[in-house]
């Protein structure tokens, strides 16, 4: 099964896929800015500033994502010692970082419209602070350590105290009294949201899905380069 | 549309904000993508022959070599 993780196989891939995803990101987006911003109807209470969950939304569910299958493939890499695991881990983490940075910031912009305020040390939006921290202290952690071994061990701490993190985002909402209104759409039960504005935020997610598939490739072939350039300097 | 009952600051900032982290990342990324490349086709040149020849029968090497295009 792990020869399908061989090197050379791998970049023969992600080599040709990043300008085939820029395209489809910029149709997807297109799409997307599209609907948010001149199709989808104004919320009956919040009016226009609604339109910013096109943007805040999919931006803290991915950013969540990929925290998640950060830990996963740290975990699977560590136990199976699958290197190139921990190699797309660190490659995921450049989106996953700006994406909840996003999220904070359009969450902060609004707030100010909605709530009267910029900021509110409620527990989602704490919560959704730490994560970023988690991913600066994750991403900190692969400049600092030069050895190997070293640095998938403290990259796995750090992602298994994260995602201690992420169930306590989801949750917050629902455990304490916050500003953050609760989920407005359920996988399991009825979603709350009407479909004129489900169906932007759909689109706008996959727009989102897809730039993070763009980085995370770019960052990836950079990754795969710059072990070759080591193997080089050792010829 | 521009104003969008006074909400069109904090709506167009917000997305500004998106599109503009999101350029500024993908130049950064490209950058990093771009510069490793350049240093490993300048180190191959700098290979005698014998070696480059060995380091040429690896699928990756070629591959990095004869993708130039940029993403």
């Amino acid at each position: 099964m792990f020869k399908y993780f061989e090197l050379n196989k791998i970049f023969f891939i992600t080599s040709k896929a990043p300008k085939y995803v820029l395209l489809l990101f910029i149709i997807v987006l297109s799409i997307g800015l599209t609907e948010a911003l001149l199709l989808s109807p104004e919320d009956y209470k919040q009016s226009h500033s609604v339109r910013i969950m096109y943007v805040h939304v999919p931006a803290a569910w991915i950013s969540l994502g990929i925290f998640s299958i950060i830990t996963f493939l740290s975990i699977f890499g560590y136990i199976f010692k699958i290197r190139n695991f921990f190699l797309i881990s660190k490659s995921l983490a450049p989106s996953g970082l700006v994406l909840n940075i996003v999220a904070l910031v359009t969450g902060s912009i609004w707030g100010k419209p909605t709530w009267g305020t910029w900021w509110a040390w409620d527990a989602r939006i704490t919560s959704m602070l730490i994560l970023v921290l988690f991913y600066v202290i994750y991403l900190v952690a692969w400049r600092i350590y030069e050895n190997k071994d070293k640095v998938f061990k403290i990259t796995l701490i750090i992602t298994i105290l994260g995602i201690v993190n992420i169930p306590i985002i989801k949750y917050s909402v629902d455990w304490w009294n916050t500003l953050h209104q609760p989920a407005s759409i359920n996988i399991l039960s009825k979603s709350s949201i009407h479909v004129s504005m489900l169906f932007p935020l759909l689109i706008m997610t996959a727009a989102f899905a897809l730039f993070s598939l763009l980085i995370f490739l770019m960052k990836y072939n950079t990754e795969l380069i710059k072990i070759k350039n080591k193997g080089l300097d050792r010829l | 549309m521009l104003l969008m009952n006074g909400y069109g600051l904090y709506v167009w900032s917000a997305f500004i904000f998106t599109l503009f982290s999101f350029a500024s990342l993908y130049v950064v990324i490209k950058a990093q993508y771009t510069k490793e490349k350049n240093k490993f086709i300048a180190k191959f040149g700098t290979l005698n022959p014998e070696r480059a020849a060995f380091a040429k029968s690896q699928s990756i090497n070629k591959e990095i070599l004869s993708n130039t295009s940029s993403i």
